[in-house]
């Protein structure tokens, strides 16, 4: 069953983690819209890379189909569907005003990866898989800084690749903790990924268009007064 | 063989929703459309209490008790929100613009067929996509009208409820994970309650909570509710009958059904969290319905209230509570899209949402003021509807089981919420006008609905017939009580 590289295979895993965590800090750090973007391709990048190791590993090609189905949508469709449908003036944007400082949200970001080690913990002590030790608590983390990404940016566009983030964060968990997910599933929410970031990038075109700025963190005109 | 019927017919009408004919085409044949749709829902709700279960496709398509209320609700607004769309949208559109007609109509059928499809769906992954799709679709509706606020709540409703759908998801990928090592078990509710008393905990517990707070972003659970009274007010009526009405319901829908699943591990407790966080729902909403400023907001904040009413019902336990939490559903799912319709005949009237802007209107429009009143004291649980029922029930089964701290509190705010709205609804319709009103005439397509509306409203309170009987206690069954 197991590959006879498996310890090397399990270093490369590691290593990999470890970007993929770098690459989410980032998009939360990062001021210019684009850099997001790119960041957030490279995570992509880094996810179907954790997934063709594992799948090495396990002999599994279910996580081939993962592997490219990632690099298919999230590498290619998405960039090219943000691209035509958000204005070129909105990826120039560099958020100046953020709710949070860049200190204060990385000291932040530091602090949710604890946390995410902290909750793993007791799931990986009910069952033993060797790549869900590296997967679970960083997909986890990745995870939570997604949703801290989506509450801490004002711009449209890096509030969108909070959430894809997130999703990276969720399936970088889950090739290891459900290698044998069926084919339909992955493929269902390969679907789902690139639908996300359509309605969300046409929802920003029409926002821009009627409000002139994408700054979506500032709209307030609903609420209890 | 309904059952792919039903997912079909509403895809096959979004198509022809699109095609370059007269204008006056989309919005009769969705009408047409859903009424088969309902019918259809409507016979497969009566085999399944026969039989128990209805499969289709080679078990792709399955549909319980449970699964066939929430069916049959779902049908039932879209044929009376679809009617209501046929005047209203046109008003709405402006009368030049065809494509924008066209459009809504496109996924409006494709939402219908997204919330169709989560009730029925037997994989559990392919229910997850589904209820991501009801999100995506309706997002363009709730933006309908293109305003900034419109637009405001579509952005706040879709990066809120994705958020939440993708806790959620990490939830059901470790519940599939616990399956596996429980041993093989198909990915479906049946199997995930056969597997749950040989799952870890450890797994079973996270995956709860995720799903729980994840999916309960999208039902509008108090404190992950902030999105809901926007985006229900901010949608055409017709939308928000569907959002508030059997959106919330359907996504509520997954969450009770965690509750069997949970209940096969004696280790685990699931009920002070329902119960927790159903008080707390009912709680926040009945203080934000005292100081609201919008009647569709109103009714927003009340949707808020009964899911909350629900999630405590079926965290009371006990199969009487759960009948109470069946029928509670069927009743706020018949009397919120009637209080939307009326709303949305009183905007339409009006030309505003301020309650403060509205006075006197029993004296401009006698029949829409009979129709809200008639709504908001359906809603908030007056006697004789149906709500008034269920609300009896619930508190029945819980000083039977002697959860008196519970039911006194949830009395508490019943009655609090019932008189915030009443007070709100009676400064509109019978207070002194505020000089002369240009009042709007209201399409027939809308007077039409509300009339048809006010049958189910009426009647279920009165008189339930021996097959909703039945399928409410079905319901009530496969929510494991």
């Amino acid at each position: 069953m197991h590959s006879p590289h498996f310890s090397v295979i399990f270093s490369l895993d590691a290593l990999t983690g470890a970007l993929f965590l770098l690459t989410a800090i980032g998009v939360v750090a990062t001021r210019q819209v684009l850099a997001s973007l790119q960041l957030f391709i490279a995570q992509s990048l880094l996810l179907s890379l954790s997934a063709l190791l594992l799948g090495i590993a396990l002999g599994s090609p279910h996580l081939f189909a993962v592997a490219g189905i990632t690099i298919a949508t999230k590498t290619v469709l998405i960039p090219w569907l943000l691209r035509h449908t958000v204005s070129v003036e909105v990826y120039r944007t560099r958020e100046i005003d953020r709710v949070l400082n860049i200190p204060s949200s990385l000291l932040i970001a530091a602090f949710l990866v604890v946390i995410a080690y902290a909750i793993a913990n007791p799931l990986l002590g009910a069952v033993d898989l060797p790549f869900a030790r590296i997967n679970l608590p960083l997909g986890l983390a990745a995870m939570f800084l997604g949703v801290f990404t989506v509450v801490a940016r004002r711009e449209a566009v890096p509030q969108l690749l909070g959430l894809l983030a997130l999703e990276n964060g969720v399936f970088f968990a889950g090739v290891a903790i459900v290698p044998e997910l069926p084919v339909i599933a992955e493929l269902a929410a390969a679907v789902d990924v690139p639908v996300v970031a359509l309605v969300v990038g046409l929802l920003t075109r029409q926002i821009h268009k009627r409000i002139g700025s994408t700054s979506v963190g500032r709209l307030a005109a609903l609420r209890e007064r | 063989m309904e059952l792919a019927a039903i997912l079909l017919i509403p895809a096959l009408a979004s198509g022809f929703a699109l095609l370059p004919t007269n204008r006056h085409f989309a919005a009769p044949m969705t009408v047409a459309a859903t009424v088969v749709v309902f019918i259809l829902a409507s016979a497969v709700a009566v085999r399944t209490t026969h039989t128990g279960r209805v499969d289709a496709l080679g078990q792709w398509l399955t549909c319980d008790g449970l699964g066939a209320l929430i069916l049959a609700l779902v049908a039932l607004v879209a044929m009376t929100a679809a009617l209501f769309s046929w005047g209203y949208i046109r008003i709405r559109a402006g009368h030049s613009e065809r494509r924008k007609e066209q459009h809504y109509y496109a996924l409006y059928n494709l939402f219908v067929m997204s919330l169709l499809a989560v009730p029925i769906l037997a994989n559990v992954a392919l229910m997850w996509v589904a209820i991501e799709l009801t999100t995506l679709l309706s997002a363009f509706l709730v933006g309908f009208e293109d305003t900034p606020e419109a637009l405001e709540a579509a952005w706040k409703y879709v990066v809120l409820t994705t958020l939440g759908a993708v806790l959620a998801l990490l939830g059901f990928l470790i519940l599939y994970w616990g399956s596996q090592v429980a041993g093989y078990a198909p990915f479906t509710w049946a199997g995930l309650v056969e597997a749950a008393p040989r799952m870890p905990p450890a797994l079973l517990w996270p995956a709860f909570l995720l799903i729980l707070v994840g999916f309960g972003t999208k039902v509008g659970l108090v404190p992950m509710h902030t999105w809901l009274p926007d985006a229900h007010s901010q949608a055409p009526a017709s939308i928000c009958a569907l959002l508030s009405g059997v959106e919330t319901t359907t996504v509520l829908y997954v969450i009770l059904r965690l509750f069997p699943v949970v209940g096969g591990t004696p280790s685990l407790d699931a009920r002070p969290w329902f119960v927790g966080f159903g008080l707390l729902s009912v709680a926040i909403a009945t203080l934000l319905l005292i100081y609201v400023r919008d009647f569709k907001r109103m009714f927003a904040f009340s949707t808020v209230e009964h899911m909350g009413i629900i999630l405590v019902a079926a965290g009371l336990g006990g199969a009487e509570a759960h009948l109470g939490a069946a029928y509670q559903m069927a009743g706020h799912a018949i009397a919120k899209s009637f209080c939307f319709f009326a709303a949305g005949a009183v905007a339409t009237v009006f030309g505003t949402q301020e309650i403060a802007a509205i006075r006197g209107l029993v004296r401009f429009a006698p029949l829409t003021a009979v129709a809200l009143t008639a709504g908001a004291f359906a809603i908030t649980g007056a006697p004789p509807f149906a709500v008034f029922i269920s609300e009896f029930l619930i508190f029945k089964a819980g000083i039977a089981s002697g959860q008196y701290l519970t039911i006194a509190l949830l009395a508490t705010f019943v009655v609090i919420a019932f008189c915030a709205v009443m007070f709100h609804i009676n400064r509109m319709t019978f207070s002194t006008p505020l000089g002369s009103v240009p009042a709007t005439a209201l399409p027939l397509s809308c007077s039409a609905t509300l009339a048809v509306a006010a049958i189910p409203l009426v009647v279920i309170g009165i008189y339930v017939p021996p097959a909703l009987q039945d399928l409410l206690h079905a319901a009530a069954t496969a929510m494991g009580g």
